[in-house]
């Protein structure tokens, strides 16, 4: 038996993108291998190893009722459980079915929807089980994940900054895209760890990192569309990856509601 | 009287994304088999409808984290057609870049921490690194360098976010492309050798009569542009693709499977498509690289794969070493167009296969609807094929073995089922967490 920490990588709905950040680690990869035993991880291995974990990384949101089986499994299974990406920390784009007509969702996309076993919800991982670390992002930072294991491994809490975007971009000193070019921008409500590159690729910030601590996205949204940026624009720009996430879902229904005639 | 048998490979491994195999036998008869996806549907389609025609690139992105280019570029082709917009030379010509940063990201992930591990005896590519640590290195750098090239252009290399409609949010720097440049020509060499390493595996014998289905352009290997060409009935214009393939719903089988129309029967996607169809196309090291490793002029053999993903990967570092030699940076990069009501459709070659899209827009430039075919569902059927045909040669192993052996077939054509957002579940069973 090995004194390597063992480490689980499991899947629900989702990309594949936060667990290919792992494997996007090629220069840390292997280092990575030389501490943690990769017990479970059914993209990389075909080892399928039983629990219990010391480690385990959740991707994905909750949208089946085996799925929302297979949580509670998980995290009986694991000492720490953190849950990576935007889907596991807020249900991910998936979760525009919320509050649509679930229904119709599925008969617009598949010709035979009795086949079909969903709920009509995706949720966060945390809505269903207890979490002990939440990394924000879709897809997440490849240096941000190596980072938390690496301090998890150390025994150092794990923690990554919670400012804003907008804090990042003027450390680097990206050139605001609202003030310069009239763009809308999230930059100022969303958590930071993508490196601000939408702007600095002369772009406005579309929240891929969920809101920033503290933040104020219903204030934000009162002033941009009190600057001619229509409602139309602002709604979409608050309903996508992080759609589900209370912050960013409150701004969206003001601004509908404000809307409304 | 004739026992019946079940074999179940509960959870694929070294696939992206999640699914099972259900093969069920009578004696030596094959009665069914199964490629079962329990991936939850997330219905990409439905949502797409009555949002901003500007959100396809980046939510369609969302649907494969290991081929996100390939959404970005399918979607954005099919709704300039329905818009009318005509991308500049400059443009296309960074397309082909970005595409060409995908192929060598994914093939070279597949090639080494996926698909290698089969033919060397080895659980995962990370233990294969610990008996061959050069091999492994070299396919970690490669893939490296592919992501980032994507850097350079996207911004990031999981879900880019400088691919617009319209064509890119800010121009490449070209200092950043110049620095990679070396990298790049290293590339060359390098996916060579590892081309010529996998050459050398222990393939199985296995060979079948596909009717390959890719892309093709009269002067390039294809990415972007071009008809769809079949080895058995020719061409047909991806602007009429449903009525040479479609998709299809079939209960036993929980998937949107694809078919032709006219014979129903299965089509073969990807790269020994692409190269079969395509061969006199590729750049000149790796056209020279495939007869050296004598890469069958018709290829039937699904195991080759591993190859055909090498060769096209030593093609795609030598078009990149070629697109950044030539790379003039110009202010913009980004067509504008007026909003108008309309409908286009585009294929673009994802690493593993053909990814076609449909949008209907409003004059509003709201999205009216949306359809996707991703490369595995289309694959799904042909896969089915194949493992009827091969089984029969492994039937007197035991269940865990033919279960093996069915994995490897699955795993040659790097199936993504997250990207098969058709996929459904008609059984719930999992045994990965005990």
């Amino acid at each position: 038996m090995s004194n390597k920490l063992r480490l689980g990588v499991f899947k629900f709905a989702s990309c594949d993108g936060c667990q290919l950040s792992l494997l996007n680690a090629e220069d840390e990869l292997l280092a990575l291998a030389e501490k943690l035993e990769i017990a479970h991880f059914l993209e990389a291995s075909s080892i399928i190893g039983a629990g219990p974990f010391d480690v385990s990384l959740v991707e994905g949101s909750i949208s089946t009722e085996a799925d929302l089986q297979r949580i509670k499994d998980v995290r009986r299974l694991s000492k720490t459980l953190i849950t990576i990406g935007a889907c596991a920390t807020s249900g991910g784009i998936q979760a525009l079915r919320n509050g649509a007509s679930y229904e119709e969702f599925v008969r617009a996309v598949y010709p035979s929807p009795e086949f079909i076993y969903s709920l009509d919800t995706a949720t966060p991982i945390s809505q269903h089980v207890p979490v002990d670390f939440e990394l924000r992002g879709c897809p997440v930072n490849t240096k941000q994940l190596v980072q938390i294991l690496v301090d998890h491994l150390h025994g150092r809490r794990i923690r990554v900054p919670n400012h804003s975007v907008c804090r990042d971009c003027k450390l680097s000193g990206t050139v605001c895209v609202t003030v310069a070019r009239g763009l809308p921008c999230l930059g100022p409500v969303t958590q930071a760890g993508c490196g601000a590159i939408c702007p600095e690729f002369t772009r406005g910030c579309y929240g891929c990192y969920g809101p920033a601590h503290q933040s104020n996205p219903s204030s934000l949204m009162a002033w941009l569309s009190g600057h001619q940026h229509p409602v139309e624009q602002l709604v979409p720009l608050l309903q996508n990856f992080n759609a589900a996430a209370p912050a960013f879902s409150n701004a969206a229904k003001e601004l509908q509601e404000r809307a409304r005639p | 009287m004739s026992t019946s048998r079940t074999i179940r490979v509960e959870a694929l491994t070294r696939v992206e994304g999640e699914g099972a195999l259900n093969v069920r036998l009578s004696g030596d008869q094959i009665e069914v088999v199964e490629l079962n996806i329990y991936e939850p549907p997330r219905f990409f389609e439905a949502f797409l409808r009555g949002r901003p025609l500007e959100d396809a690139p980046d939510i369609t992105a969302r649907i494969c984290g290991i081929c996100p280019v390939a959404y970005q570029m399918s979607s954005v082709h099919a709704l300039e057609r329905a818009l009318g917009v005509e991308i500049t030379p400059e443009i296309r010509q960074l397309r082909r870049l970005l595409y060409c940063g995908e192929w060598i990201e994914s093939h070279a992930l597949h090639m080494h921490l996926l698909h290698a591990p089969d033919f060397l005896g080895f659980a995962s590519g990370i233990e294969m690194g610990q008996h061959f640590p050069e091999e492994l290195k070299r396919g970690l750098k490669l893939k490296k360098i592919g992501n980032q090239l994507l850097e350079i252009l996207g911004g990031r290399s999981v879900h880019p976010i400088n691919v617009c409609v319209g064509g890119f949010y800010r121009p490449p720097k070209k200092d950043a492309l110049l620095d990679l440049l070396p990298s790049l020509e290293w590339g060359i060499a390098a996916a060579a050798d590892a081309t010529r390493w996998v050459s050398q595996f222990d393939i199985p014998d296995f060979e079948a009569d596909y009717d390959f289905v890719s892309l093709t352009h009269p002067d390039e290997y294809p990415f972007n542009e071009g008809d769809m060409l079949s080895s058995r009935t020719g061409s047909f214009p991806v602007a009429g693709y449903e009525q040479t393939i479609q998709e299809y719903q079939v209960p036993h089988s929980t998937a949107l499977q694809a078919h032709k129309v006219a014979t129903k029967s299965s089509c073969h996607f990807g790269p020994l498509a692409r190269i079969n169809l395509n061969r006199e196309k590729l750049r000149p090291i790796a056209r020279q690289l495939a007869d050296e490793v004598q890469f069958p002029t018709l290829c039937q053999n699904p195991f080759r794969a591993i190859v055909a993903r090498g060769i096209e990967v030593t093609h795609a570092f030598e078009e990149a070493v070629a697109l950044v030699k030539a790379y003039r940076p110009v202010k913009s990069v980004r067509q504008n167009y007026e909003l108008r009501a309309g409908e286009g459709a585009a294929a673009t070659e994802a690493p593993r296969g053909t990814l076609f899209h449909r949008y209907h827009v409003d004059e509003a430039g709201k999205i009216v609807s949306a359809t996707i075919s991703a490369p595995t569902s289309q694959n799904q059927k042909q896969i089915e094929v194949d493992l009827k045909a091969f089984l029969p040669e492994y039937l007197s192993l035991d269940n865990s073995a033919i279960g093996h052996h069915c994995e490897r077939l699955i795993r040659s054509y790097d199936p993504c089922i997250s990207c098969a957002t058709h996929f459904l579940r008609l059984t719930i069973e999992r045994s990965d967490v005990s």
